[in-house]
């Protein structure tokens, strides 16, 4: 039973590290949207797994703001401000994707190797826990770095600070979780906001539909 | 084991005076076929029988207080059967060849001496032979690689060989150096009982895989393979690739197992990273070339860097003390050692036969050959089959244990190589796949297909000889897939001599399996799997003519209703390659395709061109040269000083080493 | 006596596969085809079309050598000996030493090489699209493949099925992070190698979507039968492997009845149900790649396979 409980908590912590591969590979906006909100919604799965494990209640509001506030308000929002600002939805990559995925293993190795030299004597759950959390950072940053998209670059953040709720939950007994996530989740608020409301779109690479214009007559039949 | 030696080397000196004959080319083969037969049959016996003693002899020879010390013990009488399967079929097949030969004064004095050398090569047991013989051989593939020298291309390549084995001697000579330390034991027999400090042991391992590792191929130090040995004549090709390759690996086995004391582990995760290395740039590199040699030579490299992956496993768990899983990855290693001789010769001679009945050697330009040529296409066929690792042939039999060696490495403690090995597990499991795709091209373009110029729709098969000789090896080929055991079994005596373990043996299995660590674990049995296909497909061929239909008629090609009767339509080398250039070469080899489609109305023809860069020669060779010219320009002024210049220099110099006198302490 | 049984029960393995092999592509085509709101062919439509291939005359291109010939037959046989070495019913099977999942994946690779090869036996360009796209296909699928069965060697300790079937079923191995990485591998490629949507679509013969009708494009009669049941042979091949592998109970072992093979025949072939309507629901929600998609599909799937594998190296429980 025991054995269960611990494998299912790397369970999901691994789900989501897979969720931030997959992330990695979308290139289009609505999908990579979507895959932001599958993320939230196994960060709140993991979350409430590990209230149930301690039997930390207040680890329950954390998974309730995981659960509507990233999962459910803001990639809905995202999509309709999307939508209305006319943003184009393709996603380009710096390098190519293949590249930023085998970038992405490279990191995944490094947190392990960190993780589990710095942590050696630590309790065995809880270190893979920090090393698969650590990948989710270091792989939401990546996210960031590497698309020249200002809604990824969005997104690459919010998966970052999933990973930072996923090891402060994962540590046990930390105290002030609830109040930090809701910090965290009340600032990203303010920058989504503050980015869109006030069109701070030319300081990103290239954010709006009307660059497509440049590239109208290309191409040629599928 | 000398004598055969000795009776190579008066065959080549009598074939310098008695090249013009007409007899010549056939007595000289001949000659080279039988001895290399009795020296194979020596070695076969001596690994086979495994005395508990090597045999050895010495030559008064050489340095005067060594003599020349020359040994066979197991690895060595390994090495000796590789070495004269070689020879046997290249001299079989250039019975046949050898009538082909323009310039046969060029070829065939040289070519005994060569098999001569390699024999001694792997024959020596102290550093002075070893390097004499090294050289020799060099030198005399050298001239056999410009042999054909009225041809462009081939200047260059001899070039390049040239300084590459030059580059290569000079490291095996620091490094044997190193080994003798400052006593000066240049016996091997010495050598093996001194222990060295781990700082020489290092210089040692570098400078050996710089040596030896430039004269097997391994990336980056391979450029001169892919030039020199399409340039030889093709049973000399197959020599260099099949042959002398291994020789090299011989070296490094030599000194790495048997010479130095214990291995390092950060050493084998240098042998790693290069054998990964080297067999995924191989087969990619492979993949992008259209003429057929130089892609059975690239070929070789990534087959070297499999080789060198098994070599680097083996140390790193010779370093942890894991002594079966050593024993396991250094029998995979030598097991895939004897089979890439073998389909490589296969190849080789398959490409040669293709070579002499058409005398084309770009795939672009062949087409259609397995009609013509049905014998020969076979053949290279079996070859193509085992080179890909497809059960159940013998390529499959080695790279099998191969990666049932990597999946022993879970247990090795140091972080380094934990996140080496998957890494290097996964560029080999890609090279595989990558070898696979390269044949289908190699095999589809040059013998499927319509024939692409009036060369290919006049060839004619081979002669006997050559026949023969690619047949016996695509039975050793089957062969050696189907009874592996036999192979491991012979193996063991090698294994136990160099890391202490053996696999366990073989012929103890039940139904001719292979087992790698125990029954329970995993296994594998070529022969069952060859006998299941050997009689389910005729059986359904059988049951399908006698109560379904049988009948055939041949019409047109379908081609989905446009039918084309231009050879031109069809898939070329390039394009066969698109998507793999696509993918993997516009990281690695920058590939760019550039279109170049004339306006409409122009009556110019549309173009593509290929752009490929070759990432090693561009940063590394490149600016070498660069470099070496311009200090080459710059040190030329001294060769135009007057008189009075030089004695000022001779005048300087005197000073400065008196002055060096005077304050040394 | 007790040989003569095994023989027996292998025996009747192998021919149990080939049997089963038209009804679960003809099942997939229903569910698919009843998932749009057609009605579709009955689930037996396979075996008439087989029976109607075999009786016709075949049609040659007269440049076609005797490989294209040949060919068929070598990738049938090929595919059938990896199929009939995978637990159905049964673990422990009297020849399922003589391979395991490495031999078994390059197996499936030979076949593959023949095809390609006979796809450019007849020298027209719609073959060479085939065979150029499918080797770059097989040259990140075969790795994927390798790797995955690395992670699964690594956990059971051995790299023979009925082992790993049997490490599988026990309790102590649990749900693991990499086993649940070399699953979504094992889906991915398994799209890729079947030639299904969203890699290759089965049902087409648009030339620039077809990858694997593309080669089988100039065959005719019992040649096309041969190769179209070996097609039909691969997709239950990787669905017995999925089965065998990760919903591991239900096999009988090595001595155990008749009774227990004929449930372990029932779970097998209630596995096969939820495999094929799983596939039919995926291939009707998902919309086929582009050709230069399929590389980062597949390298996505060579990465997870690597990170399983990495993981286990990294670490004992994950």
């Amino acid at each position: 039973m025991d054995t269960l409980v611990f494998d299912v908590a790397h369970l999901l912590a691994g789900g989501l590290l897979l969720l931030s591969f997959v992330q990695l590979y979308q290139d289009r906006l609505y999908a990579l949207l979507n895959t932001f909100a599958a993320h939230a919604f196994a960060l709140a799965l993991s979350v409430a797994w590990q209230a149930f494990i301690q039997d930390a209640p207040h680890l329950y509001v954390t998974a309730g703001i995981a659960l509507v506030f990233k999962a459910i308000v803001i990639p809905v929002a995202l999509h309709r401000i999307i939508q209305q600002l006319g943003i184009h939805r393709e996603i380009e990559p710096v390098v190519g994707i293949g590249k930023t995925m085998l970038a992405g293993i490279g990191l995944v190795a490094l947190s392990m190797v960190v993780m589990l030299r710095v942590t050696a004597e630590a309790d065995p759950l809880a270190r893979e826990d920090l090393a698969f959390s650590l990948a989710v950072i270091l792989l939401g940053l990546l996210l960031m770095v590497s698309r020249r998209n200002a809604v990824s670059q969005i997104v690459g953040f919010m998966s970052l600070e999933n990973g930072l709720v996923l090891a402060a939950t994962g540590a046990k007994g930390m105290p002030l979780v609830v109040e930090i996530s809701v910090a965290f989740s009340i600032l990203i608020a303010f920058i989504v906001i503050g980015i869109f409301l006030f069109r701070i779109r030319e300081r990103f690479d290239t954010v709006d539909v009307h660059a497509l214009d440049r590239h109208r007559g290309e191409g040629g039949t599928a | 084991m000398l004598f055969c030696v000795a009776g190579l080397l008066a065959s080549s000196v009598l074939a310098v005076a008695a090249h013009r004959r007409r007899l010549a080319s056939r007595s000289v083969y001949g000659v080279s076929f039988v001895i290399s037969l009795i020296a194979l049959a020596g070695a076969l016996v001596h690994l086979v029988t495994a005395p508990s003693a090597a045999a050895t002899a010495t030559l008064p020879l050489g340095l005067p207080w060594l003599g020349a010390q020359f040994r066979a013990d197991a690895l060595a009488a390994f090495f000796l059967i590789v070495v004269n399967l070689g020879g046997v079929t290249a001299s079989l097949y250039g019975f046949g060849y050898g009538r082909h030969e323009q310039s046969p004064g060029r070829v065939l004095p040289l070519y005994p001496a060569f098999l001569g050398g390699m024999n001694l090569v792997v024959l020596a047991d102290d550093a002075f032979t070893f390097l004499l013989s090294w050289e020799f051989m060099s030198l005399t593939s050298w001239a056999l690689v410009m042999a054909h020298h009225r041809v462009k291309d081939n200047v260059h390549a001899g070039y390049v060989y040239l300084v590459m084995a030059s580059f290569g001697t000079l490291a095996l000579l620091l490094a044997f150096g190193l080994l003798a330390g400052t006593e000066g034991n240049y016996a091997f027999a010495a050598m093996r009982g001194a222990q060295e400090s781990p700082t020489i042991g290092a210089l040692v391992v570098l400078l050996v895989l710089l040596g030896a590792g430039s004269k097997a191929g391994l990336v980056p130090l391979h450029v001169w393979l892919p030039l020199a040995h399409p340039a030889a004549p093709s049973h000399v090709s197959a020599l260099l690739s099949g042959v002398m390759t291994k020789v090299a690996v011989y070296a490094c086995v030599r000194v790495l197992f048997d010479l130095l004391g214990e291995p390092a582990s950060w050493q084998s995760l240098i042998v790693l990273s290069l054998g990964g290395a080297t067999a995924a740039l191989g087969v990619l590199y492979a993949l992008m070339q259209h003429d057929l040699k130089r892609l059975l030579a690239y070929h070789t490299v990534e087959n070297i860097g499999i080789i060198f992956i098994g070599l680097g496993l083996a140390l790193a768990f010779e370093a942890n003390g894991l002594t079966s899983a050593s024993a396991l990855a250094l029998t995979a290693a030598l097991f895939h050692v004897l089979n890439h001789s073998i389909f490589k010769n296969l190849l080789f001679l398959g490409a040669g036969a293709v070579l002499g009945a058409t005398g084309e050697r770009d795939m672009e330009r062949l087409g259609g050959l397995i009609r013509r040529m049905p014998y020969t296409s076979f053949a290279f066929l079996v070859g193509c089959v085992a080179i890909s690792a497809l059960p159940p042939l013998n390529g499959f039999a080695s790279e099998w244990l191969t990666f049932q060696a990597i999946l022993q490495s879970p247990d090795l403690p140091q972080w380094g190589l934990k996140l080496m090995v998957p890494a290097v597990g996964g560029l080999l499991a890609l090279s595989a796949a990558l070898a696979a795709a390269c044949f289908v091209k190699a095999f589809g373009i040059t013998f499927l297909g319509r024939p692409r110029t009036p060369a290919a729709e006049t060839a004619r098969e081979t002669d006997r000889f050559s026949l023969t000789a690619m047949f016996a090896l695509a039975s050793l080929c089957l062969l050696a897939g189907i009874l592996p055991g036999l192979v491991i079994d012979a193996l063991s005596p090698v294994t136990l001599a160099l890391v202490g373990g053996r696999m366990p043996l073989q012929s103890d299995v039940a139904w001719a399996s292979i087992v790698p660590i125990a029954e329970a674990r995993s296994s594998y049995n070529g022969l069952l799997v060859f006998v299941f296909i050997a009689l389910s497909a005729p059986l359904a061929a059988y049951v399908i003519h006698r109560f379904a239909s049988h009948a055939v008629r041949r019409g047109p090609a379908w081609d989905c209703g446009f039918p084309d009767s231009s050879p031109s339509t069809q898939y070329t080398a390039g394009s066969f390659a698109q998507p793999i250039r696509r993918v993997f070469g516009t990281s690695v080899f920058g590939a760019r395709e550039h279109v170049d489609m004339p306006r409409p109305g122009d009556l110019r023809a549309a173009g593509m061109h290929v752009e490929l860069h070759d990432p090693i020669w561009e940063t590394m060779y490149a600016p070498i040269a660069g470099g070496v010219g311009a200090t080459a320009e710059k040190l030329n002024r001294f060769q135009f000083l007057t008189i009075r210049r030089y004695l000022s220099l001779v005048f300087l110099a005197l000073v400065i080493l008196l002055l060096v006198l005077a304050i040394w302490p | 006596m007790a040989v003569i049984v095994d023989l027996f029960v292998q025996g009747l393995q192998m021919v149990l596969v080939l049997l089963a092999a038209p009804l679960l592509t003809g099942f997939v085509r229903k569910v698919k085809a009843r998932l749009l709101r057609r009605r579709g062919p009955s689930v037996w439509q396979p075996y008439r079309d087989l029976a109607r291939l075999l009786r016709k005359e075949v049609v040659l291109a007269e440049n076609a050598s005797w490989l294209f010939r040949v060919a068929p037959y070598l990738i049938f046989a090929a595919t059938w000996v990896a199929a009939a070495l995978i637990p159905t019913f049964a673990a422990g099977l009297m020849f399922n030493w003589s391979a395991d999942l490495i031999a078994i994946a390059a197996l499936l690779g030979s076949a593959r090489f023949f095809l390609a090869l006979a796809g450019m036996d007849v020298g027209t360009s719609f073959g060479g699209i085939g065979s150029s796209r499918e080797v770059m296909i097989a040259s990140l699928a075969e790795p994927a493949m390798l790797l995955m069965v690395f992670t699964l060697a690594l956990i059971a300790g051995s790299t023979q099925l009925s082992t790993i079937a049997e490490v599988m079923s026990i309790d102590e191995t649990g749900l693991r992070v990499s086993l649940a990485l070399a699953l979504i591998a094992l889906i991915m490629v398994a799209i890729a190698e079947n030639a299904r949507i969203p890699v290759d679509n089965p049902a087409t013969h648009l030339e620039l979507t077809m990858v694997h009708e593309a080669m089988v494009l100039e065959y005719s009669g019992r040649h096309l039968a041969m190769i179209e049941l070996a097609a039909s042979l691969k997709l239950l091949l990787y669905m017995s492997l999925i089965a065998c592998v990760f919903l591991p109970w239900g096999l009988a072992s090595p001595a155990a009845g008749a009774g227990a093979y004929l449930v372990g025949a029932a779970v097998y072939a209630s596995k096969l149900a939820i495999g094929g309507f799983a596939l039919a629901l995926f291939e009707t929600v998902i919309a086929k790649m582009r050709v230069f998609r399929v590389p980062e599909f597949l390298g996505a799937a060579l990465m997870l396979g690597l990170l399983g594998t990495l993981l286990l190296f990294v670490s004992r429980t994950l």
